[in-house]
């Protein structure tokens, strides 16, 4: 047998890998057949036959997402018959979806808006006669829409598949189809964990962020307010793509830009924080070693993976590294360190942070976060969101010139960038577990054997013979569930340390980044951290000058006691309804 | 975070039972599982769910989607008789419509609903394959043919012993 096949697409002349479906095939000529229900990093499912093709000899039309190739085969992707065809397979999707485009915010990012509109349909013939379907607020991350759903059960899959926690199912039947938690309960009802991933995959307006952004024009033009903003790592990789950027350009200077003209009185890094987590972290799974803690120590950054251990793996909560999120971290720290240095209110400050992330909107909710006696963050916004701002306020982002973050809580190493890549927080925390147990710097500084795409990497660390740590990384959540379960089942793998994040790729691929139907984006975008991590003065958190004068000035040293007072926090177990197993 | 449960407490410990012999092997035990706790509890409340779900290792969402789909599954209480009012093509000319609304109107409940007294559920049904005693209905496994409104009363109360 042959490892590829050669057929015809609309006439054209095609060699393609034997097990590619036609879809695959038509792009390698660049045919592009429309698609709803397929998602590139989903298994195909062939439901709403938006790219159904005629096939020689084939007794009806055949959805090319599914269908395979085969030698000989001869596809007719737009033939009159099947445009027809297509055609109106989508005026019954649009009979049955409101009309409001204008005014969603998936407007101009619309796959079914873009389908329908590379079809040519201009009228509709069918009448809309869905039930009314109420809207799902009921959490502080995620707003859900169905009337605004065609069914195409991304959402499904991707909650069910990739993050193995399956809120959602399809229920009801006929007109009274629907996509919905478990008896109609909302987000907020259910074991949600809020990682926004099916917001990611959603080709409509029915699953979209809950906006912050009322709220943040509203502290902007409060005159008492101070209003200080961080920016995550991941946000200045994916900034641009909402004006036209490619994934992965790198965009902080701009970013720091639009940020000032947005009225920020002060704009920072989470890089800085992110350096912060790294010392408080890394100090803590040396005593954990060192000291007979407890093993293997689990990453505790991405609320995601917060949600999912407190709601599904609660006697696993000891696992989890005591240490703060580098957003909670930055807050705390603004509201204490910095406020003190400026001889600022606390109580003037709004601690703004700009995320790749839905769940760091319930995260900055959680009252154990306050350790100012002030919430350590007052707003998150999303990617997606401070483009809206930007967008809003006129500001041409390719225009703006490069601006520098404020100084004391603006600098961040190479190891703070790369925590939005699945491996950096382990990478970033290697590179200083290294100093603290040898005294010397780890060369190289690369750990490239947690770098990558596979679900679940394992690595050993040789600390010179000191010591050796056997980590893991793993991300999207059903390999967090695998890696769970192994921890339950004794560990016997015989991890030390292990990073977990909840979105598949990490933070830069997280709910709240700008949506786009390409695969190959979150690796651009990790690339683009490794490649700023490699171009930074700094690459080791504990050589940041300004953590060093941080802890020289106010901290003392890693996990002091005042460390442990602002910078760690504790885990509850989460007790909502429809735990799935 | 709170959500509605049953105001009574349900007994699982039939439910247990029923689930035994399929907790080895839990493919393709969701619908008999199912029908047999619908069996035992006269219908499925959500703590029964979340049981059959968690113990078959199913997602309760999933098991949601196939209560919902399939017609013979209940979510709420059912009355301890069923009157099911023809609407078929016989029935509908010679005049189920006015059945309907005579035990409509009678028990004070719209199709599909209980009675508060959970004593009867009304619901509709397209044939019952007895057209030539159109208008009919039945309650429970008894047919009740040529009807006129004003039968229905008499009828249903006759439940009530």
């Amino acid at each position: 047998m042959s490892d590829t096949v050669t057929l015809t697409i609309d006439g054209q002349k095609v060699t393609a890998p034997a097990d590619a479906t036609i879809l695959e095939a038509a792009k390698l000529v660049g045919i592009n057949i429309p698609t709803l229900c397929y998602h590139p990093l989903l298994r195909p499912e062939g439901s709403c036959r938006v790219c159904v093709c005629k096939v020689t000899k084939a007794r009806s039309f055949i959805p090319a997402c599914i269908a395979k190739v085969s030698e000989g085969m001869e596809v007719f992707t737009n033939d009159p018959e099947v445009l027809e065809s297509r055609k109106n397979i989508v005026e019954l999707l649009l009979a049955n979806h409101p009309k409001d485009c204008l005014a969603c915010s998936r407007s101009g990012n619309c796959e079914l808006q873009r389908v329908a509109n590379n079809l040519g349909i201009r009228r509709v013939r069918y009448e809309y006669n869905r039930p009314e379907m109420e809207k799902d607020e009921s959490n502080p991350c995620i707003v859900r829409d169905p009337a605004k759903c065609i069914l195409c059960g991304r959402c499904v899959r991707m909650c069910a598949e990739v993050q193995g926690v399956s809120i959602y199912s399809f229920a009801y039947r006929g007109l009274n189809a629907r996509v919905t938690p478990a008896f109609n309960l909302g987000l907020g009802e259910v074991s949600c964990t809020f990682c926004g991933q099916c917001r990611k995959v959603c080709p409509t307006g029915a699953i979209t962020m809950k906006s912050d952004i009322g709220r943040a024009w509203q502290a902007l033009r409060d005159p008492e307010k101070i209003v200080m903003v961080q920016t995550a790592p991941s946000v200045r990789v994916a900034i641009s793509e909402p004006f036209g950027g490619k994934p992965g350009d790198i965009a902080t200077g701009q970013m720091v830009s639009a940020l000032r003209r947005l009225g920020f009185d002060r704009v920072f890094d989470t890089n800085w924080s992110a350096d912060l987590t790294i010392m408080e972290e890394g100090h803590e799974l040396v005593d954990r070693v060192k000291n007979g803690g407890v093993l293997p120590m689990i990453t505790s950054c991405s609320p995601g993976w917060i949600n999912f251990i407190e709601l599904y793996y609660p006697d696993l909560l000891p696992h989890l590294s005591t240490a703060k999120s580098p957003q909670s971290m930055f807050g705390a720290m603004l509201k204490t360190y910095y406020a003190q240095k400026q001889g600022i209110d606390p109580s003037k400050i709004v601690s703004v942070s700009v995320m790749p992330c839905t769940a760091k909107k319930f995260e900055a909710e959680r009252r154990e976060l306050s350790a100012s006696g002030f919430a350590d963050t007052d707003i998150v916004l999303t990617t997606t969101e401070l483009a809206q701002m930007i967008k809003e306020a006129n500001i041409s982002f390719f225009a703006l010139p490069e601006d520098d973050f404020d100084p004391l809580m603006g600098v961040g190493s190479g190891a703070g960038n790369i925590f939005g890549a699945t491996g950096g927080v382990m990478e970033a925390a290697m590179r200083t577990a290294y100093k603290v147990i040898t005294g010397e710097d780890m060369e190289p500084v690369e750990l490239e054997a947690v770098r990558g795409m596979e679900g679940i990497r394992e690595a050993e660390v040789d600390f010179r013979g000191a010591l050796k740590l056997k980590v893991a990384v793993a991300h999207g959540l059903a390999n967090a569930r695998k890696v769970c379960d192994m921890i339950r089942e004794g560990n016997p793998r015989g991890w030390n340390f292990i990073e977990i994040m909840a979105c598949p790729g990490g933070c830069v691929n997280g709910g709240g980044q700008p949506i786009n139907l390409d695969a190959d984006t979150p690796r651009l975008r990790i690339e683009a951290l490794y490649r700023n991590d490699r171009n930074l003065p700094v690459r080791r958190s504990h050589d940041n000058p300004e953590i060093q004068a941080l802890y020289r000035d106010f901290l003392g040293a890693p996990n002091s006691h005042k460390a442990h007072e602002l910078l760690h926090t504790r885990y509850y177990e989460q007790y909502r309804s429809c735990r799935s197993k | 975070m709170s959500f509605n449960r049953t105001a009574n407490a349900i007994d699982l410990a039939p439910l247990m039972d029923i689930l035994k012999p399929y907790k080895q092997n839990p493919r393709g035990a969701l619908i008999p599982v199912l029908q047999q706790a619908q069996d035992v509890y006269g219908y499925l409340p959500q703590e029964v769910l979340e049981t059959i779900a968690s113990e078959l290792r199913v997602p309760v969402a999933e098991v949601f989607g196939v209560v919902t789909f399939y017609a013979q599954f209940h979510l709420n209480p059912r009355g301890k008789n069923i009157v099911r009012v023809c609407q078929g093509t016989a029935c509908h000319v010679r005049g189920g419509a006015g059945i309907l609304e005579a035990v409509s109107h009678h028990l004070d409940v719209k199709p599909g609903e209980t009675t508060k007294d959970l004593n009867f559920t009304l619901e509709t049904v397209a044939c019952l394959g007895a057209c030539g005693l159109a208008p009919v209905m039945m309650v429970n496994e008894n047919t009740h043919g040529r009807l006129t409104p004003d039968d229905i009363p008499g009828i249903l109360d006759s439940y009530l012993a």
